[in-house]
């Protein structure tokens, strides 16, 4: 199996604060790979070494090429990256955010997949030109969930999808994750507290602790690890 | 009533190009977070441009005028990556020192090259009027108000309908998500001072004629367009565009009807109005972001 996307000893800091202390993990194309672990485990830092958004060091392969440069030149190479806390552009409407998503996009087909989009998301086929700000949290999560699939990503990353949202509407955004995993063999690297959630939606998973890998397996085997479930499924 | 409605239309001419102007302050304002203090100098630099091309070598006014355009575009490019874009990420008061800076510099530049003397431009429409239902209206106001409503237009359109405009906007408003989608953020910023120079050599080109060339030519034209841009909504393109075109009437109805105003006291009027507005709506008529203190 080839990974997509290989992370091999990758560290990352903040300042003076180390966040990730040798991260080594592996994305196989047409998966979904969850990362979990507490509040400044790192897991925001591993997606955010990906992107370009923090000075990382250590090596970062898509395809078994190292992947260079800054968050455009990464959106370039095909990961969106839906970062925490939604991460639209509020002061546009939706479908001004869904045209910013297809920005890296030479082809003619936006359109279209403004219209594709308002199939996994029925609501942004009548509130194109609503601005952003002003939709509720879940739909601001799906519409950042739909602008980063609007560049036709070869690698979606999604940073705390469930963070501040109710139950129902969390479900639903990892329903459609998973449809799109399904149906369109489209690989995901997903960051979530919520485990459980997190589990059930991915085919591995990894746990860090203090910026490193703590536990790594399939999620099936996960569940039933006897540390994991102790801390992070809570029962 | 006639004498009325030639004001009303000569308001709107000068309003227009405080709008033009105020507009190119909202511009760089929603870029880069600061008052660009050289943009009225920038302005009179282009239409120096413009009378040189014309007077000494030979250019009729339209083709002078689109290549003063084009210099401005990639001057306000050049400056924004020579000496704005290394100092972006500190703290605003650097940036606002270097517009001032700027104001200085391209003022003495300007002496420099083309001496203090006062020149005259040409107009580039008749200075004739025309009869409009009993009102005889100048044909150069209108022309000056075409111009100005065609610019606006077309760059109104630019933002809306293009997909640079839209990510000019976007690098604006959220400049780290606008990297996470592909967006160069930095050239955008550099784009938005390439088109508030060419809104300004506008405003300078069609301001020129009435008023004389010098140095100093635009310095109270940049009141006038603060004044505009402080009304309007400093982060309202729509509301500097709206803002100079009533300053623009206003005044005029103010110093044709109010005996002391006059000529004298158009600029203070002016920064009363800033005052006021600072005072009583800081977002302005149509902003939703109170002007930063600098």
């Amino acid at each position: 199996m080839s990974a997509l996307l290989e992370l091999r000893d990758v560290e990352a800091r903040y300042g003076p604060v180390q966040a990730l202390r040798g991260v080594s993990l592996e994305v196989p194309e047409g998966t979904v790979v969850a990362v979990l672990g507490a509040n400044g485990a790192g897991k925001t830092t591993t997606l955010r070494a990906v992107s370009g958004t923090v000075r990382r060091s250590g090596e970062i392969l898509l395809d078994g090429k190292p992947l260079r440069g800054g968050p455009e030149a990464v959106a370039k190479a095909g990961i969106s990256h839906v970062p925490e806390g939604r991460g639209t552009f509020t002061a546009l409407s939706v479908v001004e955010n869904l045209r910013l998503g297809a920005y890296t996009r030479r082809d003619r087909s936006v359109k279209a997949d403004i219209e594709r989009m308002a199939d996994y998301f029925p609501w942004i086929s009548d509130r194109g030109a609503q601005t952003a700000g002003t939709l509720s949290g879940g739909e601001q999560q799906m519409l950042a969930l739909a602008r980063a699939l609007m560049g036709r990503p070869r690698l979606l990353m999604l940073d705390e999808p469930s963070l501040g949202l109710a139950p129902l509407i969390v479900r639903e955004i990892f329903r459609i994750v998973r449809e799109l995993n399904e149906k369109e063999g489209l690989t995901v690297l997903v960051v979530e507290q919520d485990a459980r959630i997190a589990l059930n939606a991915s085919a591995t998973a990894y746990v860090l602790e203090v910026g490193k890998v703590a536990v790594s397996g399939s999620s099936a085997e996960l569940r039933d690890h006897e540390a994991v479930r102790r801390s992070y499924l809570g029962y | 009533m006639a004498a009325f409605f030639q004001q009303v239309v000569s308001g709107l001419a000068s309003g227009g190009v405080y709008g033009a102007l105020a507009l190119a302050i909202v511009l760089i304002h929603r870029a880069t977070g600061v008052i660009n203090f050289a943009q009225g100098e920038m302005a009179t630099f282009s239409t120096y441009i413009a009378w040189t091309l014309t007077t000494n070598h030979g250019f009729s006014y339209w083709p002078a005028f689109a290549i003063t355009l084009l210099v401005s575009f990639v001057g306000g490019v050049g400056i924004h990556q020579a000496v704005i874009r290394p100092v972006e990420r500190g703290p605003q008061i650097r940036v606002v020192i270097i517009t001032i800076g700027l104001l200085l510099l391209i003022n003495g530049l300007m002496t420099w090259i083309w001496s203090g003397e006062v020149r005259s431009v040409p107009s580039p429409f008749p200075t004739r009027t025309i009869d409009v239902g009993g009102v005889a209206i100048s044909v150069q106001d209108i022309g000056t108000i075409a111009v100005c409503l065609v610019s606006v237009v077309v760059l109104w359109a630019f933002f809306q309908f293009t997909k640079v405009g839209l990510a000019l906007r976007a690098a604006a408003v959220n400049p780290a998500e606008a990297r996470l989608v592909g967006v160069r953020v930095p050239w955008m910023l550099g784009l938005g001072w390439g088109l508030a120079a060419v809104l300004g050599a506008i405003a300078g080109m069609l301001t020129a004629p009435s008023v004389f060339l010098d140095p100093n030519m635009m310095q109270a034209v940049l009141i006038y367009a603060f004044a505009a841009a402080v009304l309007g909504g400093i982060d309202s393109p729509i509301g500097a565009v709206l803002g100079g075109l009533m300053l623009g009437v206003g005044l005029n109805l103010l110093g044709t009807y109010i005996d002391f105003v006059g000529a004298d006291l158009r600029l203070p009027a002016a920064l009363l109005v800033i005052l006021v507005v600072l005072l009583v709506r800081p977002t302005g008529l149509f902003g939703t972001r109170e002007v930063r203190k600098v």
